[in-house]
């Protein structure tokens, strides 16, 4: 069997320096990245992007798990008008303060990913606009074998058949966008010592 | 007579002997190993009902005390008959009553092997799945089925032989030695086999260092090879008392030079093993580090019998080593009892627990055999000795304490 | 969801005119035991035809439908809700294969939870059939300095990494070998399970598991009404009895209906792989072709279906 020949190809009991990670539970409850500003109105507020988004996009290349808004954040356009004159110098925002980037930071702003003209659509480096349930486009200029081993199964999580159709969960679904990196969680408890079995 | 009613009053005659007749210390023992299985009926009833929960087992340390005895008397069966050898070869005299007692306490003691794996069993009521062509035995490559085969042979032939000796004696026939001779010399490759296929169901597991050691079933017979004449030089100290039964000191002083030089062996077999452990000082030494002093700084519960055990077997072997002390049948008593003891601990605690200490992830949970299992096991030994006792008894009357042809007598 | 694979419903065999030597001799063996048991009271006909219960392996499928359809009826009576109880065949041209990424586990053990109710594991007394080790990174996989009852307000903590530990579906299975009654096999995709009505408790296995894998029910397996998970497998996730020995079995419920393990599914970092090892498409292939794969106590030969690797 190839198992067998590529066994001695693997590597032995080294462990690597291990990512700090952290998580976030991409499950049972989907976060939410990025609240919209307290008081800001949005016309369609009875309507969460959640319920709208799996009609727009059906043809995606990926079958993907919706894109976590936070509730009536979406569509951005209820606020942002594609005429609206836009200052594309980085500065600070006056809504969305309780967005914090971290996320090379020092290099990158708000303009950098989300479209100033049409802002219910991302963009790429070369301008091409994406939309944000094929995001992953997106993060991929940057994180190339990312996302190659994410088309391939092997990062991140898909859900469904191993055998036929499966969910891909975006990297938003797992990662906060504007602070990827995880944040620890309380583990569930430690099994009962065998001394206490009785 | 036919051989059906020459069979039913061997039956009704050696049941008659066995209850009858004996002292007040007798019936006192009786009595004892009596109390030792009537209490051991209630514990095993309550850890059929709720399960072995009721025992100190748990997934790490899935064998214990139970199986630990169990493999201490699988020894104590090999070398009980294996000391037929000797008899034969320096040709002592009763030889035919030496290899008598010692299939006796074969059997006694397979029967117990039998019990304490019955009692270790999650669901004894699935016995029948291990009985070959009614069950389904997972042969060749299950080294308990065969260990279940070979134990259910050795007391077969071990009880075949016994029992026709005794009958012969009861009706004063004199016994076909065609018959015998051949089963007696069946049975001491037999007896090798037991305690080496035993060896093997731990020293086949690659996932247990501790067993996973060639030296393993040389060790087991090494140390069978003390401990079982141990308990028959006592026994034939004492029928030697109170029967008719004689064996020459010659005899005895042989057996314990034979010892000798087996725990001399054993000793050098355990020594080449600590010294492979220690020196090369592997992630496997957990298990040693367990036996002797215990793990993250806090002490084992067994590291005193451990060292006990080897206190014993050292001190044992000079006893038997010295002539002097060989014949002397004050220090002589007390390397049996030595011996035994270093045999049980190395046997029933120090082979089974320090195996599973730490568990295959590093994790230890310390076991210490609950009173349920101290109670049952207490049973078991009761059956072994009650049956030991009367089948002694029984051969004794009917060897030493009665013309022949009063046998021929009671029956006419 | 795709359709279920219906398991194939044999023709009922028509009544056997003689029994073969085996089956006389366990009658004759049941009536013995019944007179014993039963003797003075109603026979208890379904104690006895779990004691007589055959090896799931000499069943006919007319004797198979027959007692899966007894265990259905007993379930859903003890648990007040219908039990569905499967006996689905191993599909052709699967072997299935594991992957567990050590560089992204935080040992949250969601996955023990996950696989505690989908597999109706005991409550009370507490089974896991996942392990969660967590280690040094400095120290490396060193067994010897594994916790698994660390107790952190989060994880993952710092210098630690996470070892999870279940049945590592050996292609060499030692628990296999040493089994005195093939009470537990290897089944044709890979695979190994436990026949619970065959197995006699003599724990031989958890001894012969390098994996520490293997659980025994030492009391009477215990689970609310309302949690046990009604969906299962003969070879899997049934209810279990007491004295009997359990493990993983890759969710066998699930896996043989194409889907996911559970710890697949409720691994929040996405550490858990699974697929097909016979399709070179598959995402448990791109790992092992890929990554850094790490197989746990490797020396011994057990040759895991389990893979360890390094995602980072």
């Amino acid at each position: 069997m190839r198992m067998r020949s590529l066994r001695h190809l693997l590597s032995g009991a080294f462990a690597v320096s291990l990512l700090s990670t952290a998580c976030h539970p991409a499950q049972d409850h989907a976060p939410r990245w990025g609240k919209a500003a307290a008081g800001v109105k949005h016309a369609g507020d009875t309507t969460t992007a959640r319920a709208r988004t799996p009609a727009r996009k059906a043809a995606a290349l990926f079958p993907v798990a919706p894109p976590p808004f936070s509730d009536g954040v979406f569509p951005c356009s209820e606020c942002h008008g594609t005429t609206d004159v836009v200052n594309r110098t980085p500065h600070a925002v006056e809504f969305h303060e309780d967005i914090v980037l971290r996320h090379d930071e020092k290099n990158r702003w708000c303009l950098d990913c989300h479209d100033a003209q049409n802002r219910d659509k991302l963009h790429l480096a070369d301008g091409r606009l994406v939309d944000f349930t094929e995001s992953y486009r997106l993060c991929g200029q940057c994180h190339g074998p990312t996302l190659r081993n994410w088309k391939a199964g092997e990062h991140g999580k898909r859900t469904g058949s191993w055998s036929g159709e499966k969910q891909y969960l975006l990297c938003a679904n797992c990662h906060n966008p504007h602070s990827p990196g995880f944040k620890p969680i309380k583990p569930k408890p430690a099994p009962v010592r065998q001394e206490a079995i009785k | 007579m036919t051989l059906i009613s020459k069979v039913g009053s061997f039956v009704t005659g050696t049941a008659r002997m066995a209850f009858l007749g004996g002292n007040r210390y007798y019936y006192l023992w009786l009595a004892v190993l009596g109390l030792c299985i009537v209490q051991a009926g209630f514990a095993f009833a309550h850890q059929f009902q709720y399960g072995l929960i009721s025992t100190s087992m748990r997934d790490s340390v899935s064998w214990g005390f139970y199986i630990g005895n169990f493999t201490f008397l699988v020894g104590v069966a090999a070398a009980a008959v294996l000391l037929v050898v000797p008899a034969y070869v320096y040709d002592w005299k009763p030889i035919k009553e030496v290899a008598l007692f010692g299939e006796l306490l074969a059997v006694a003691s397979i029967v117990m092997c039998l019990l304490f794996v019955l009692v270790d069993m999650g669901r004894p009521d699935r016995f029948w799945h291990i009985i070959p062509f009614i069950g389904r035995m997972n042969l060749p490559s299950a080294i308990m089925a065969w260990d279940a085969i070979v134990l259910n042979i050795y007391l077969g032939v071990n009880l075949l032989v016994a029992s026709y000796l005794v009958y012969c004696g009861y009706h004063g026939i004199h016994y076909n030695k065609k018959f015998v001779w051949p089963l007696v010399i069946f049975s001491i490759p037999m007896a090798i086999s037991i305690h080496t296929v035993t060896a093997f169901l731990y020293n086949g597991m690659a996932s247990r260092p501790y067993w996973n050691s060639a030296i393993l079933a040389p060790r087991f017979i090494a140390s069978a090879f003390c401990s079982g004449p141990a308990l028959l030089l006592i026994l034939f100290q004492i029928l030697r008392k109170v029967s008719a039964f004689e064996i020459k000191d010659e005899a005895i002083h042989k057996v314990a030079e034979l010892m000798a030089y087996a725990m001399g062996f054993n000793l050098f077999l355990f020594g080449a093993e600590v010294f492979k452990e220690y020196y090369s000082n592997t992630h496997h030494l957990v298990h040693y580090q367990y036996l002797f002093a215990g793990l993250h700084g806090k002490a084992s519960p067994i590291a005193l019998y451990a060292w006990m055990s080897l206190a014993f077997a050292v001190i044992s072997f000079f006893l038997f080593l010295i002539p002097r002390t060989r014949r002397n049948f004050v220090t002589m008593n007390i390397g049996c009892v030595l011996i035994y003891a270093s045999v049980y601990i190395e046997k029933g605690i120090a082979l089974i627990i320090p195996g599973f200490t730490p568990d295959q992830l590093g994790q230890v949970y310390e076991y210490v055999p609950s009173a349920t299992e101290l109670r049952v096991a207490a049973g078991v030994f009761g059956i072994g000795f009650l049956l030991f006792t009367l089948m002694v008894k029984v051969s004794v009357s009917i060897l030493f304490e009665r013309p022949q042809a009063e046998g021929q007598a009671v029956h006419v | 969801m795709r359709e279920l694979p219906t398991l194939p419903m044999p023709a009922p065999e028509p009544p056997a005119e003689g029994y073969t030597r085996r089956e006389a001799l366990v009658m004759g063996l049941f009536a013995l035991a019944a007179a014993a048991t039963t003797s003075g009271c109603a026979a208890d006909k379904l104690a006895l035809d779990d004691f007589v219960a055959k090896h799931f392996k000499d069943l006919s499928p007319a004797e198979l439908q027959e007692r899966l359809a007894q265990m259905e009826k007993r379930y859903s009576e003890s648990y007040g809700k219908p039990v569905k109880v499967s006996a689905t065949p191993a599909q052709e041209g699967v072997l299935f294969g594991y992957a567990l990424d050590l560089s992204r586990c935080i040992g949250c053990r969601k996955c023990v939870y996950g696989c505690v109710e989908e597999n109706n594991q005991s409550r009370d007394p507490q089974t896991h059939w996942i392990t969660v080790l967590e280690m040094d990174k400095e120290d490396g996989v060193n067994l010897q300095n594994a916790n698994a009852f660390y107790d952190h307000e989060t994880v993952p903590a710092p210098g630690k990494f996470y070892m999870p530990v279940a049945c590592q579906q050996c292609e060499n299975p030692p628990c296999v070998k040493v089994c005195p009654v093939e009470a537990t096999w290897r089944e044709p995709d890979g695979i190994v399970v436990i026949d619970y009505d065959w197995c006699i408790g003599c724990r031989n296995c958890i001894a012969g598991c390098p994996y520490g894998a293997r659980r025994f029910n030492w009391g009477t397996p215990g689970i609310p009404k309302d949690e046990l998970n009604p969906v299962t497998e003969y070879l899997g996730n049934r209810p279990r009895q007491r004295g009997v020995v359990e493990k993983c079995t890759f969710c066998i419920q699930r896996v043989r209906q194409g889907l996911y393990p559970k710890c697949v599914e409720v691994c929040p970092v996405g550490a858990r792989k699974f697929g097909n090892l016979l399709d070179p498409e598959s995402e448990i292939r791109y790992i092992i072709e890929n990554k850094r794969v790490y197989i746990l106590k490797e020396e011994l030969n057990t040759q895991p279906k389990f893979f360890y690797y390094y995602g980072l």
